[in-house]
């Protein structure tokens, strides 16, 4: 895959730091359309915390975000959305108690007169886009409580792709997942990349990484070990990177 | 809440299991609320029967006593409503009992010894200043808890114990621990009695205008299904659901206009619009209390305000799960200000009716409210660990707190002690059952 031109997305020397540890420190990664970019390392590597940088959940002590070239300031999640950024979290991020069309809009509901809500245009879109994403999906009716973890992650990925999502941010995406859903998840990761998204995929599984990504960053300590294209390189490569800190030959 | 039973007992008759389940899927009506309504009823006829087998004479289904009842009801009512947004994001307002004292005295003396100095005494104007200082101040002071919470991370219940004691305190110090009365005689006319009351022609229209906002929604909510093509109910649950909601209503109407005047009012009356009083005596129907038809009032437009707008939708997010919600873009620190912001605008209201009611402002107006009002909010339904009420729901645990209070005391247990075992039982049962209710449902 050749990767020229502007980036979709350039996080630039970014660093955070928490009660004097730096979680982050002066990690730059970038990623263009239609690229699945895999972020690899161990737990408290800091590779959420980066990417939540980019998300809005945190501000970066320094550094900057780069989105199609252009500097991009993002304070809060509503900032990062502006940019079609969105992000699918490993918690799921859903209210428990609402519904999916209610979880789907929370944020960004669809009023009609008086701006009070549509729940019946939110329910007829959400049918919509769940027929398209996931067509076993019954359960409309009823709070996510109630759902599976597949049907809980439809839910989740429809909010990301009802909304035009450019850069989509998935936080261990099949964590809570069994094989067929896994597999599920892995297809449609495929069809967004076709559709021209730029993904970061937070993952810990190293196959999963091999078969979707095209691009691996490997954070070890709060800073990059490397990056590396994933069909120049072996499962070993990748694990010698993630727990030793050593750098293949071939990453950059 | 008796009906898990109910239905757990016909299971063997599978015709009329499906029967009622399918009723119950054509009107789509809330189980748990038919549960709660059945046990409010349930105490209801307990009491008039347990009052007619002792006494001779059942006296709590009467009209007097149900307008009485609704009329008690009405401050409690108002704040429970808030207190469920309250406790739907996880909080709680203590507070509230104290705020009803400290904003009766404000009012009590700014319309007893400020304004009418300033307008002289009984001017129209001192009602309506009162009245907004009253709301404003509610709020205001709610606000101020909520920042304390929200942006200075003190737990609510801190504050709003903190709150309890503060506020408590400062209502004896406004004006020494003195009784401030009489009210400005409009503004009393707010809490009810025979004159603060709309009488029969007003209750008819109330009642009309109700039956007609009852079709139209029903009607509205079916043309938007029908819109986007999602199941729609059958017609006859709609009828079903619609007949039993106006019928209700206008039952309402017929027992408020059949409970009538005092005699001595009627007097009082008579000779001041120079009637005559035949000798059989005039039957001048009370009609709907001011304060009930306030209490509805805010109860349509806190439903509307939980079901229908982007605001009632965060509050259930946050309940539901605060993280989310934060990062869905919304503003959590924010909606907790406006919220015990609102909980005090309505605690200003409950002000409001309850010095008017009592024709005074004194320094123990409200004194407990706060755990009636939280009561009155659990019984309803409104689940401790967030994200789950109604506000339907809490005015319902409101009449059921106060017919339990009432009749008590209509059976001749009108001693404080009695009353407390009983309301406090009926909470931790209410609760109990909501739990096994619940679980039945999963």
């Amino acid at each position: 895959m050749t990767n020229t031109g502007t980036p979709l997305v350039e996080l630039r020397d970014i660093s955070i730091s928490f009660g004097g540890i730096k979680a982050v420190d002066h990690v730059s990664v970038n990623l263009f359309a239609g690229e699945v970019v895999g972020l690899l390392g161990h737990n408290g590597a800091g590779k959420s915390t980066l990417i939540k940088c980019l998300s809005g959940a945190y501000k970066a002590d320094s550094g900057e975000i780069l989105i199609n070239g252009e500097k991009a300031e993002i304070n809060n999640p509503r900032d990062a959305r502006s940019y079609n950024i969105e992000t699918i979290y490993q918690t799921l991020a859903l209210a428990d108690n609402l519904d999916a069309a209610s979880n789907l809009f929370l944020g960004r509901e669809i009023v009609g007169a008086g701006g009070f809500l549509d729940d019946s245009a939110m329910e007829s879109e959400t049918r919509k886009i769940l027929a398209r994403l996931n067509p076993n999906f019954r359960k409309f009716n009823v709070p996510v409580s109630a759902l599976s973890g597949g049907q809980r992650q439809s839910v989740a990925i429809a909010r990301a792709v009802y909304f035009n999502a450019k850069i989509l941010i998935m936080d261990e995406p099949t964590a809570a997942l069994g094989p067929q859903e896994t597999q599920m998840v892995a297809e449609l990761i495929q069809e967004l990349k076709k559709q021209g998204l730029g993904i970061f995929l937070i993952e810990h599984d190293i196959h999963s990484v091999m078969k979707l990504c095209d691009r691996a960053v490997v954070m070890k300590n709060g800073q990059r070990v490397g990056t590396v294209n994933v069909d120049e390189v072996t499962d070993e490569d990748i694990l010698g990177m993630i727990i030793m800190g050593k750098k293949p030959a071939k990453a950059v | 809440m008796s009906d898990s039973k109910n239905s757990s007992a016909s299971h063997s008759e599978d015709r009329r299991d499906g029967m009622v389940a399918r009723f119950l899927q054509g009107t789509e009506l809330d189980t748990r609320m038919l549960g709660m309504l059945g046990a409010l009823a349930l105490i209801w006829v307990a009491f008039h029967v347990y009052g007619y087998l002792s006494t001779g004479q059942g006296i709590f289904l009467s009209a007097r006593n149900l307008w009485n009842l609704s009329v008690q009801t009405a401050s409690i009512g108002i704040m429970a409503t808030g207190m469920v947004l309250v406790i739907i994001t996880r909080n709680i307002d203590l507070s509230v009992g104290s705020l009803i004292g400290v904003i009766g005295m404000l009012m009590g003396v700014l319309q007893v010894e400020i304004l009418p100095k300033m307008v002289g005494i009984g001017h129209p104007s001192i009602w309506i200043v009162t009245v907004i200082v009253g709301i404003i101040l509610g709020a205001v002071l709610g606000a101020f808890h909520g920042w304390l919470i929200a942006y200075r991370g003190i737990p609510s219940f801190i504050v709003t114990l903190g709150g309890l004691m503060v506020w408590r305190g400062a209502a004896f110090l406004v004006a020494d621990g003195k009784t401030v009365a009489p009210v400005d005689a409009t503004f009393a006319l707010l809490g009810g009695g025979p004159y603060g009351a709309v009488g029969a022609t007003g209750s008819w229209i109330v009642g009309v205008l109700g039956c007609l906002a009852i079709v139209w929604i029903l009607y509205s909510g079916r043309s938007a299904r029908q819109k986007h093509n999602i199941r729609l109910r059958p017609v006859w649950g709609d009828l079903v659901v619609g007949a039993l909601a106006c019928g209700t209503l206008i039952g309402a109407v017929l027992v408020v206009n059949s409970y009538p005047w005092p005699k001595g009012i009627v007097d009082a009356y008579a000779k001041a619009n120079n009637l005559t009083v035949p000798p059989e005596g005039l039957f001048i129907s009370h009609g709907f209390a001011i304060p009930v038809l306030i209490m509805v009032a805010v109860t349509i437009i806190m439903t509307i305000l939980m079901t229908r707008t982007r605001f009632g939708r965060y509050v259930f997010a946050i309940g539901g799960n605060p993280e989310a919600a934060a990062l869905a873009g919304i503003d959590t620190r924010w909606m907790t200000v406006k919220i015990f912001s609102l909980m005090g605008l309505l605690a200003g209201v409950a002000a409001i009716v309850s010095s008017a009611r009592l024709n005074s402002a004194t320094n123990a107006l409200g004194n407990l409210d706060e755990l009636y009002v939280i009561a009155a909010a659990v019984i309803g339904g409104t689940s401790l660990a967030g994200g789950v009420g109604t506000i339907y729901g809490a005015i319902i645990g409101a009449f059921i707190m106060g017919s339990l209070q009432t009749g008590m005391v209509l059976i001749g247990f009108g001693d404080g002690s009695y009353r407390s075992i009983v309301v406090g039982v009926a909470l931790v049962l209410a609760v109990y059952l909501d739990n096994l209710y619940r679980n039945y449902i999963k």
